[in-house]
């Protein structure tokens, strides 16, 4: 019981923390739009569709990354019922990313589809950043467990599908800055450290499945 | 009575509206109208206007526009979002991490191929000069701009004052190092200092400006205080800031961002819609304070004054 009570304050916390960034934006937005703006921290700034842009796509990313990490958790401290966090997390994800997305194309791109056009396929930044988003959709919409259940084993193959938008996610992040690389390759390496947790753990539990009999370890 | 007469970088009405607006003009103008309204609706906050406490501007700035009839862009815009590297990577940084920089008392240090090398406190560099209130546009290799009421006077008046020998070919710029003022420059993130240079033609080019200041006030720490460079027909990372030396010199300066990656920005730095960034598109630019991109002109519309420069030059590949 109070393990399912510790899950739902966690849920909790990341439904403020996720909604945060949105948040964030929203009352910066209102600032600048509505009132002489009393927070010059909470504005915009000179660049508003830049900023909208950046926040939410930096969030998208960090979601991603914590989406990720659920599952190395959860072997680590033998805590299984932290897996309950992982579809709000993903979703958040897909939020967010769908707001990076309709931002750039509605308001950065203004709906001209020459430019979108020609930016997905001659910009390989946006090339992959599109690409990783246009995976994540299917990952959304079979997320419920109506298709969980519907798709069994197809699911978890299909839901793999997340590694390669976060690691699209961090090219397109890394191919778009200037010079300042550092952020992009501290994701990186978070990402490295979440995916090549994910290679050791399947190879050892690979060994465990099938022990030989003359190496098995001893279980005390 | 005012008299207007054409100046060499006034665009013809043929070139500002397309053709196909022009024909299907009636069209045109009920969209604008309905696009009108929905802007009326619109939040003014997606245009980037900041209400709230505002650098007071000198009155003849209220109604002041670009020789295009551009309106110019706040006080604000420009103070808060800028490249400045030395005090941080992002736009915001440099308004929020100059504040203790000091750029008095300030020298500056001519040299190199010259007949009058020498070191000169600010006001002496600047003395001889007519300080004059300038509007340029400025676009970044970014693909944002702004209009910009600059203050200073022709990087010419240095020149000729420095007479240069005739081996002399280009000039070479150097920003002061101060990690202790300049957060930025803890982390090699560039290497410093911050180098650019210019075609000697290009540094007497009439609009090459030795920059002092911004909407009549003395350039804010973060805009490149006490002394800045501003060529409008370049991208701004050729706009170096907070210079401390003037040397001429007969090799092609290094520039730092040709350092940093040559094969994305070159020494001339020229804004062409043609040539786009490896990574992205320079045909178009969003104008600070605008929500439709804007398509970039060619030496950002300084062509008559600097085309003749450039004759003869393969611009995509000096680029």
């Amino acid at each position: 019981m109070n393990e399912k009570r510790a899950i739902l304050g966690l849920k909790v916390v990341l439904w403020i923390c996720a909604l945060t960034p949105a948040a964030w934006l929203g009352a910066a937005f209102f600032f600048d739009a509505y009132a002489a703006n009393p927070v010059a921290k909470v504005s915009l700034g000179a660049n508003p569709i830049e900023k909208l842009t950046h926040v939410t796509g930096m969030t998208t990313l960090v979601l991603l990354l914590i989406t990720l990490s659920v599952t190395p958790v959860r072997r680590l401290t033998g805590w299984n019922r932290v897996i309950k966090l992982r579809r709000p997390l993903g979703l958040f994800a897909f939020f967010y990313a769908f707001l990076h997305f309709s931002i750039w194309s509605g308001l950065d791109q203004t709906f001209v589809w020459a430019w979108m056009i020609e930016d997905v396929i001659e910009r390989p930044y946006i090339t992959v950043g599109f690409a990783g988003f246009i995976i994540l959709i299917p990952l959304a919409i079979t997320s419920t467990t109506g298709w969980i259940r519907r798709l069994g084993t197809r699911w978890a193959v299909l839901h793999h599908g997340v590694y390669l938008t976060a690691t699209l996610g961090v090219i397109h992040f890394y191919w778009l800055v200037k010079a300042d690389v550092r952020l992009p390759l501290f994701l990186g390496t978070c990402l490295a450290l979440l995916l090549g947790w994910r290679v050791v753990f399947s190879i050892r539990k690979r060994r465990r499945v099938s022990p030989r009999k003359d190496t098995a370890p001893a279980t005390p | 009575m005012m008299i207007r007469t054409r100046k060499p970088s006034d665009v013809p009405s043929s070139e500002i509206t397309p053709e196909d607006v022009y024909v299907n003009r009636r069209r045109f103008i009920r969209n604008a109208a309905v696009g009108a309204a929905a802007l009326a609706i619109a939040p003014r906050a997606l245009r980037g206007i900041n209400d709230g406490p505002a650098q007071q501007v000198p009155a003849r700035f209220a109604n002041m526009k670009s020789e295009l009839g551009e309106e110019l862009n706040p006080y604000r815009d420009i103070t808060t979002y800028n490249n400045f590297y030395e005090f941080g990577t992002q736009k915001e940084d440099p308004s929020r991490n100059a504040g203790d920089f000091q750029p008095a008392p300030w020298s500056i240090r001519v040299e190199g191929l010259v007949n009058n090398p020498g070191d000169y406190n600010l006001e002496d560099f600047i003395g001889p000069s007519n300080v004059e209130d300038r509007v340029y546009r400025m676009r970044c290799v970014e693909a944002w701009s702004v209009v910009v009421p600059w203050r200073g006077f022709p990087l010419a008046d240095v020149v000729k004052r420095a007479d240069p020998m005739g081996d002399a070919k280009y000039v070479e710029f150097k920003t002061v190092v101060r990690p202790s003022e300049m957060p930025g420059q803890r982390t090699r993130v560039l290497d410093w200092p911050y180098v650019e240079g210019l075609r000697l033609d290009e540094a007497m080019n009439p609009l090459t400006l030795m920059t002092t200041g911004v909407y009549g006030m003395d350039l804010p720490n973060q805009n490149g205080a006490p002394l800045r460079l501003i060529m409008p027909w370049k991208y701004g990372f050729k706009g170096i800031k907070s210079i401390v030396s003037m040397n001429f010199v007969e090799e092609m300066p290094r520039n730092t961002w040709w350092v940093q990656n040559r094969r994305e920005y070159g020494f001339f730095a020229n804004v062409n819609p043609q040539v786009d960034h490896p990574r992205w598109t320079q045909k178009r630019e969003r104008r600070l304070g605008e929500l439709r991109r804007r398509e970039t002109l060619m030496f950002n519309g300084y062509t008559d004054e600097v085309q003749s420069m450039y004759e003869g030059m393969d611009l995509t590949r000096w680029i």
